[in-house]
């Protein structure tokens, strides 16, 4: 579905534009780890979801929110500015933007090792480079809850 | 998404993501990324697809196993069928608003109106989805939608206090159309994605108090409105087809 060549040229520009805008990323880290089903994982997505009730997201906000992993997928919303992606399948059902319920049915498999107590989301409405504080100040949340594998998702 | 790659890693934990526009993923070089061909807004592929889901959550985590990176990887299969439409096909909504809702010239009550008449089909679907996604702005839908048409009158409503003008007015916004959607959802006929859109942007009195505000926003002197004008009231999709419409005209 979103293969640049099957877009419209006026969209496939749009995204052309924020390729060339991109910063240099310098070197890519790679951390190595132990297998799969030892790893305990959390999940990150920038669907600009939270818990009802907590802070929307304001625009352009380049903070997080914490989702408990015994968030009831009732109590999840989604305040993200952007209206270029749909939302009927997120509307439908939490799992196709926030897959925690699969995770746990990996987990129960013992395809994973353990899931993460907390799991986090972004905006991804927000400037690139301005994620990156918050982003090392997960990191460093994360490590406390053992995590070593982390699952990124955008919308 | 793949800056979070970047920054994370960095840090010393292992990442591995979606990539929803690979050329993007390319250019960043994350990690780890599993490349999905599905639409904007789906990255596990389906609603109501669980084996579907898993498998794409399985692939992404098995690039964990990767002994070295970066990672590009494409996931073999398109999204389940019957979740995508035909962009062509006909899409007629079993309730119609065309008459009722416009041609009193009062947008405000003809919204007011159109929320009524969807309200059984907002009820159903929040009884059997068991949930809403309408809430962000804390208003009831009824004072959402007249907060939203306010600012088609002279004077618009104010904010709730703390928030600005724009803040305010994009949550409303976001609950009528949340609102929109999740009812036009449980009527017959099985929607898919652009069935829905292209029914509100196309059949609904609310779209059209939208593109009214959108022009209010263009114009207004509160700086806190224009990013609803430029870019996060109205899709690209709709802001295009509108302008070539108009080029036509």
């Amino acid at each position: 579905m979103t293969r640049l060549s099957d877009l419209p040229e006026w969209e496939r520009q749009h995204h052309l534009d924020k390729i060339r805008e991109l910063p240099d990323f310098g070197k890519t880290p790679f951390v190595a780890g132990p297998p799969l089903k030892q790893r305990r994982v959390a999940i990150i997505t920038t669907a600009g979801l939270h818990v009802r009730n907590d802070r929307p997201f304001d625009p352009g906000a380049a903070d997080y929110r914490v989702i408990p992993g015994d968030t009831p997928p009732a109590d999840l919303v989604m305040s993200h500015t952007s209206v270029n992606f749909d939302r009927s399948g997120f509307q439908e059902d939490v799992n196709v933007v926030f897959p925690l319920a699969r995770l746990r049915e990996l987990e129960a498999e013992s395809v994973v090792g353990s899931v993460s107590d907390y799991h986090y989301a972004f905006m991804g409405a927000a400037p690139i480079l301005a994620l990156e504080p918050k982003a090392r100040e997960l990191a460093a949340l994360l490590k406390k809850d053992g995590v070593d594998a982390v699952l990124l998702s955008p919308v | 998404m793949g800056a979070l790659g970047h920054f994370i890693e960095r840090e010393g934990i292992a990442t591995t993501q979606i990539s929803l526009i690979r050329e993007q993923t390319a250019a960043m070089k994350p990690p780890r990324a599993l490349w999905v061909p599905f639409m904007l807004g789906r990255p596990f592929g389906a609603p109501d697809e669980p084996d579907f889901q898993r498998k794409v959550l399985r692939d992404l985590l098995m690039l964990l196993e990767r002994p070295a990176g970066p990672v590009l990887e494409d996931f073999p299969e398109e999204a389940p069928a019957g979740t995508t439409s035909d962009a062509d096909a006909a899409f007629a909504c079993p309730v119609s608003f065309a008459k009722a809702v416009v041609d009193d010239g009062n947008p405000a009550l003809a919204l007011q109106r159109e929320i009524a008449q969807l309200a059984p089909w907002y009820d159903l679907a929040r009884k059997r989805r068991g949930r809403s996604t309408v809430g962000i702005s804390g208003m009831r839908i009824e004072d959402a939608a007249a907060h939203a048409a306010s600012y088609l009158d002279a004077t618009p409503a104010a904010p709730p206090s703390g928030f600005t003008a724009g803040v305010a007015l994009k949550r409303v916004c976001d609950d009528l159309k949340a609102y929109y959607y999740e009812a036009v959802a449980a009527q017959p006929g099985n929607l898919k994605a652009k069935d829905i859109e292209r029914w509100f942007w196309h059949e609904t009195t609310a779209a059209r108090v939208f593109l009214a505000i959108q022009q209010v926003c263009l114009k207004s002197a509160d700086k806190s409105l224009l990013p609803l004008g430029k870019i996060s009231l109205v899709p690209r999709a709709v802001q295009h087809s509108l302008t070539e419409a108009g080029r036509k005209t």
